[in-house]
């Protein structure tokens, strides 16, 4: 699905990436843990969270999360956002809770993405 | 073997909130050599990873940077208090991570078992009160 049609979904506010919403996410993830995005995503997901930093937009830029979506109705501060701009990743902002934002875009065909097999060091 | 790159950073500790600096310029610079994107993937998240424990963990260090035709090798030797139990450390979901590294995200104990993950070849060396050495290798190949 394109990330208009999220926007709408969700009735997102976007921060930023207006001239990006044609980009298409074909699967999600959601967690407000970083160290589990790291870990468990791949490589152009779209990311639900409810984690509002820096280190949310460096996370997303180093696991090539392609868009992020902020749930609870968070907002990311200036900073936030024009480090995403630098990046050249797209912020939306929902209302919904991160379950309900979930649930929304699974049915509507946003599959998983997370691989969460346990690893033996 | 010819070293068609290689580039040292320095890296602080203590600033959790403007991290990930070291990471993402080796990031960008392996897009711009044209490495697969997949391999870009496991060196960043790799890379991001052991800068973040620096920066949470350690007084400070410097990461090696290194790009041969064959292979993508990381050092980090930082300064700080070391691990004690190195396996336990290895564990996924240990972790010794304060309140504040948790707010941003960190501290789930899945740093060091990711960092193995994403290399082909990992080494870990820990002096407690000294500090710790980790070598990852990434195959180009």
């Amino acid at each position: 699905m394109t990330l208009s049609e999220i926007v709408e979904s969700l009735s997102c506010e976007v921060f930023t990436g207006n001239d990006q919403l044609h980009m298409r996410v074909e699967f999600g993830c959601a967690s407000d843990l970083m160290s589990d995005v790291l870990a468990f995503s791949q490589a152009g997901a779209l990311l639900l969270t409810g984690l509002v930093n820096n280190q949310t937009v460096q996370t997303a830029y180093i696991a090539e999360i392609k868009a992020i979506v902020f749930v609870r109705g968070k907002k990311p501060s200036r900073e936030v956002i024009s480090l995403a701009q630098d990046k050249k990743i797209p912020l939306l902002g929902t209302p919904y809770s991160m379950y309900e934002a979930c649930g929304l875009l699974y049915k509507k065909g946003l599959v998983p993405t997370m691989v969460c097999v346990p690893f033996k060091a | 073997m010819d070293k068609a790159f290689s580039q040292i950073y320095k890296i602080q500790g203590g600033n959790i909130y403007n991290a990930g600096k070291a990471s993402t310029e080796i990031k960008s610079i392996l897009k711009q050599l044209g490495i697969n994107s997949f391999i870009i993937r496991r060196v960043a998240i790799a890379a991001y990873e052991a800068e973040m424990n620096v920066v949470m963990y350690a007084k400070h260090a410097t990461m090696t940077f290194e790009v041969t035709p064959k292979q993508i090798n990381i050092i980090v030797e930082d300064e700080g208090p070391g691990i004690a139990d190195v396996s336990l450390a290895m564990q996924e979901g240990y972790s010794t991570a304060t309140p504040e590294m948790r707010e941003m995200g960190f501290g789930a104990g899945m740093g060091l078992p990711n960092i193995k993950r994403n290399s082909d070849s990992f080494k870990i060396e820990s002096v407690v009160g000294k500090g710790i050495k980790l070598e990852i290798k990434i195959n180009i190949n």
